[in-house]
């Protein structure tokens, strides 16, 4: 059984040590960024090839209470991988999968994906999680920090969290602290939810509203969640780009 | 912090006022959580909605500055609906005590003020005394003098509509802080109240503590698990460097700085030792003269003898009244009338009020010795921009520092656990800890003084001052040790061994220790126990998370302050699920007893607010400058014209300096309308002198902003984003516009009134990030701390033409 990342976004303080603990630990250097026509917290904007994490910030007023949202986003490694599945389509074993960790792996060999492959892998996420690095040309996300997960270490971003906020551990042990977080938080937050539980292995439990998070909280409903069946269909565009 | 991080989840009631919590010390919010999934309710009451807000059961805005107004409503909530918890007001704070007839309170002041010195007469305001010398106390409350009666009457002003229209909150939201946190006045319930430096950064500051303190004394929430009065102290080690005096009004272990006034060693003794002829009470400082004998033995060594005072003459002397703090100092600097100085850890050039007055001040030195990480706007204030660096005298020495992890040592932490931190790594190229500049300073004068002489040279050459910095060895000086073979407790101490405590100190000379608090903490017995790491403890101790064995903590690893009001007259708890201490068998067990007296019932017992000359809580503090009770002033700058519980605008003793860039707006100033406030961000420390230095950091908080309502926004003509200024009667700032919900407008007297919020950790030397908010803030300070009024003046804010200090 895979591993599972839970992040209960209940307890979050957006203090943002999983942004920076994922940067140190994968030695991604510094974009620069701005507050110029910008204005905001979440900094930088969107995921991209040196962050693979990125906390997200949604405010809005809800009958004059504010709501504030974060979301500590990142690759959901899903149980069945639409980016794997159509990478394999184009280059096999470029995107990978560990059987032992569950981790959806991204390896030096993505370099070889033409742009427009990228952009209909890209598209395949439900997501939205994969960037390409411009120099290499690697595709870029997290790792589930696999490696410190074979030596028996956290993924750095839940061995930083003050809050309990991310957690990390079997699969079924997750769920099961998951569905009973939701269980303890459904009486005062109708809206709470786990998103996709069963599709993915980065477990989100919201409070509010998917879309008062972010577009992406939950799989786009014309991408996913999907079933292998449904997503095998969706395989046959590519199918017969190909052999055109 | 009366109690501790970890205590903190014991909460019932959690009240997050004057601080950022979940932004500023992160690390509180797990304990704040394991509340909450208590079943705790957590609030939040501040200017702005922040990360804490968002972790709350509910967030309520007030407008920077009203905080006593907000806690008067509470306090009188509290009296008139008989919430507070009587048995322990009775028994435990001076609630019964009687006070003289010549206190008194009149349209915001009270009795002894002298409006040409600002000050007050404060022995108008003590107690009255029966035939022998100890307070007299109505029981039954009913005395029209006594404390609780007088506190009624000086409360029964801040009701509901008042207290609304002062602080822009609205009365039902006000009440629903009220109820809830005033329902904790009971023995099976804790609230704790959470602060920082949202409540003390006023010239009201010291009193927004006190008003919080009546609650807490109110509701019998001192000296309990789950309650307290919790200043949140932080990474940069506040707690540590207060105990060890980095401030310039104590000398070590909380004493008074020795003034003209005490010129002998017995005058200082006699000046400092209080007196009670209550056999009820404690008065634990009763004991100062053994705690300061040892402090200057520790400081002269064989030099300080009785016969000479232990050298205290020796003891370079303030002022009678006169005030060093930085905003005066830097004031002096502006006028010139300081030479030279060393400026080591931290930034005043962006960290202190009124920027632009310090960077001038600073040009009038001739040299200054700095040591930094990184090149900081202190270090550097002689390439600022607008600045011709030849034409600046000062000449710059600049040290580079050991970073923390550099070095090794010991932090106090908030809980007062005295915590060692190892070293990781070794300084890089010529980088020193602080410690070991200061050796080498001091080393250096002492030569200079014994060879050349000068004034008083003993003053420095007598010091057993370290040749070579070893915080080991400090560490160990720092608890004490026998000067002389002593026998303590039936165990024979050779000269130069350790003090296992604190009793053990004497002011015979026959002891000595660096700060007397911290006795204990590195024994013969059991050697540097800020390295202990061990989670041994009992049930009773598991259940309130308490870890004696981790660590220590001052004093004498008392874990939560006041604890014996933590339990009845027969000293069993008023919480049996939460215990803090009970009497069990003839003997106290769980957390260390503050004091081992029996209960009080045994006829044997001392009240349990020891540190007080009466031993009991104070609902009425005739020890402040600013009076007895708390009182709502106006910020100095304010957007009102009245005060609605006095006619006493402003407060009539907070402090001010007066150079020709000293300048104040008058109150609702039409050029500056809008209230700023200013605070700390979480992914920059303090004035973000290291941090802006760390790209991950700045990646994640790269610019100066400003926060601002839609409503404000729209009335300016600025969107999100958009580069502005910001402008106060001293100063302008550049600023990107961050436009969002959770700023609110306020309405205060009936019209709506706009506060924006920056932070302030922004500074010209990273480029393009911005340069010093406190260009705008003004240079006032609270009476009792000369803490600068950070948290509230008067702005306007504008849409920038173009930006120089920003980054586009």
């Amino acid at each position: 059984m895979p591993k599972t990342i839970f992040v209960d976004t209940s307890r979050c303080t957006a203090c943002r040590g999983c942004q920076i603990a994922c940067k140190e630990w994968h030695e991604l250097p510094a974009n620069k960024t701005t507050q110029y026509k910008w204005g905001s917290h979440q900094n930088p904007q969107d995921l991209n090839a040196y962050n693979y994490k990125l906390v997200r910030f949604s405010e809005h007023l809800e009958n004059g209470v504010v709501r504030w949202n974060f979301f500590p986003d990142q690759c959901r490694h899903c149980e069945l991988a639409p980016c794997k599945e159509l990478g394999d389509v184009y280059l096999e074993g470029a995107i990978v999968r560990d059987e032992m960790t569950g981790a959806v792996l991204y390896t030096e060999k993505t370099k070889e994906f033409t742009d427009e492959q990228f952009e209909e892998i890209r598209q395949s996420c439900p997501y939205n999680i994969p960037r390409r690095n411009p120099e290499t040309r690697v595709f870029t996300k997290c790792t589930m920090c696999n490696d410190r997960v074979h030596n028996g270490l956290l993924p750095a971003c839940v061995k930083v969290c003050p809050t309990g906020t991310m957690n990390f551990g079997e699969r079924a042990d997750m769920l099961k602290l998951a569905e009973s977080r939701l269980a303890s938080l459904k009486g005062k937050y109708p809206e709470a939810r786990l998103a996709d539980p069963d599709e993915v292995n980065v477990i989100y439990l919201l409070i509010d509203k998917p879309e008062n998070y972010h577009e992406f909280a939950v799989a786009q409903a014309d991408l996913g969640p999907m079933s292998k069946k449904q997503f095998l269909a969706t395989l046959a565009r590519p199918f017969k780009a190909m052999k055109a | 912090m009366t109690n501790h991080w970890i205590d903190i989840k014991n909460a019932d009631s959690i009240l997050i006022m004057g601080s950022n919590a979940a932004e500023h010390h992160p690390i509180s919010f797990k304990w704040v959580l394991k509340a909450k999934d208590a079943g705790a309710t957590v609030m939040h009451v501040d200017p702005k909605f922040s990360r804490t807000s968002a972790r709350s059961d509910f967030h309520v805005p007030l407008r920077s500055g009203t905080d006593i107004a907000f806690l008067g409503g509470m306090i009188k909530y509290i009296l008139d609906n008989e919430k507070y918890f009587k048995e322990y007001v009775v028994e435990y704070t001076n609630a019964a005590l009687v006070v003289g007839k010549e206190f008194g309170f009149k349209d915001g002041l009270f009795t002894g003020y002298d409006p040409k010195t600002r000050t007050y007469d404060k022995s108008k305001w003590g107690f009255e005394m029966d035939a022998n010398g100890v307070p007299k106390r109505d029981k039954s409350l009913k005395n029209p003098r006594c404390v609780l009666q007088l506190m009624r009457k000086h409360y029964s002003r801040y009701g509901v509509d008042a207290v609304s229209a002062t602080t822009g909150v609205p009365a039902k939201d006000l009440l629903k802080v009220y109820e809830n946190f005033a329902a904790t006045g009971r023995g099976d319930k804790a609230g704790t109240v959470m602060y920082a430096l949202g409540w003390t950064q006023h010239t009201v500051g010291v009193q927004n503590i006190r008003s919080a303190g009546i609650i807490q004394l109110l509701l019998g929430n001192i000296g309990v698990a789950g309650g307290g009065i919790n200043a949140l102290r932080g990474e940069p080690n506040v707690q540590g460097s207060t105990d060890h005096t980095l401030l310039y009004h104590i000398i070590p272990g909380y004493m008074a700085m020795p003034h003209n006034g005490w010129q002998t060693y017995d005058e200082y003794v006699k000046g400092n030792t209080p007196v009670s002829k209550d056999p009820m009470s404690a008065n634990w400082w009763q004991h100062k003269p053994k705690y300061f004998a040892s402090l200057l033995k520790a400081w002269y060594g064989d030099h300080a003898t009785k016969e000479n005072g232990f050298c205290y003459e020796l003891l370079p002397k303030i002022e009678k009244g006169g005030d060093y703090s930085y905003l005066f100092l830097f004031d002096r600097m502006y006028r010139g009338k300081i030479r030279g100085g060393i400026i080591i850890g931290l930034n005043p050039m962006n960290s202190v009020p009124n920027s632009n007055k310090l960077r001038k001040a600073l040009d009038n030195l001739e040299w200054l010795v700095t040591s930094e990480l990184h090149h900081s706007e202190t270090t550097d204030n002689w390439h600022r921009p607008g600045v011709d660096p030849k034409k600046v005298k000062t000449e710059v020495f600049l040290l580079p520092s050991a970073h923390r992890l550099e070095k090794e040592g010991s932090v106090t932490n908030s809980g007062r656990w005295l915590l060692w931190h190892y070293k990781a790594v070794e300084p890089a190229f010529e980088a020193k800890p602080f410690g070991d500049m200061f050796c080498g300073f001091m080393g250096r004068v002492k030569k200079l003084y014994a060879k050349e002489g000068g004034k008083l040279p003993e003053a420095v050459t007598w010091l057993d001052y370290p040749e070579k910095y070893d915080p080991d060895d400090l560490c160990a000086r720092i608890n004490g040790r026998f000067t002389k073979d002593t026998e303590f407790k039936g165990k024979m101490y050779k000269k130069g061994q350790q003090v296992p405590t604190f009793t053990a100190l004497k002011d015979d000379g026959s002891t000595m220790s660096l700060n007397w608090l911290y006795a204990g903490s590195y024994t013969e017995e059991d050697g540097n126990k800020a390295k202990r790491r061990s989670t041994e403890q009992t049930e009773m101790q598991k259940n309130i998370g308490l870890y004696p064995k981790w660590a220590w903590c001052w004093p004498v690893n008392r874990r939560i302050l006041y604890n014996r009001a933590s339990v009845d007259l027969n000293g069993k708890p008023y919480n049996k699920a939460k215990a803090v201490i009970e009497w069990k068998d003839g003997k106290w067990v769980g957390d260390v007893p503050d004091g081992g007296w029996p209960p009080m019932a045994t006829g044997k017992g001392r009240y349990p607010f020891i540190m007080h000359k009466h031993g009991f809580g104070q609902l009425f503090g005739p020890g402040r400058q600013d009076g007895p009770f708390s009182e709502h002033y106006e910020p100095v700058e304010t957007p009102v014209t009245k005060n609605l519980f006095s006619g006493q605008l402003n407060s009539p003793v907070y402090k001010f300096v007066s150079s020709d860039m000293d300048k104040l707006c008058k109150p609702a100033d039409p050029k500056y309308p809008v209230v700023l406030t200013t605070y700390s961000v979480t992914e920059h420390w303090c004035g973000g002198g290291e941090t802006r230095n760390i790209p991950n950091l700045l990646e994640a908080e790269p610019q100066l902003y400003v926060e601002m309502s839609p409503e404000l926004a729209k009335e300016k003509g600025i969107n999100n984003g958009d580069g502005v200024v910001v402008e106060s009667i001293r100063g302008r700032v550049e600023a990107i516009a961050m436009v969002t919900v959770r700023m609110r407008p306020f309405k205060v007297h009936g019209r709506v009134i706009h506060e924006i919020g920056m932070p302030f950790c922004f500074g010209w030397t990273t480029p393009g990030t911005g340069d010093s908010t406190n260009r705008l803030t003004p240079f006032v300070g609270d009476p009792n701390t000369t803490i600068p009024e950070f948290k509230a003046c008067c702005v306007n804010i504008r849409k920038a033409d173009k930006l120089t200090e920003l980054a586009t």
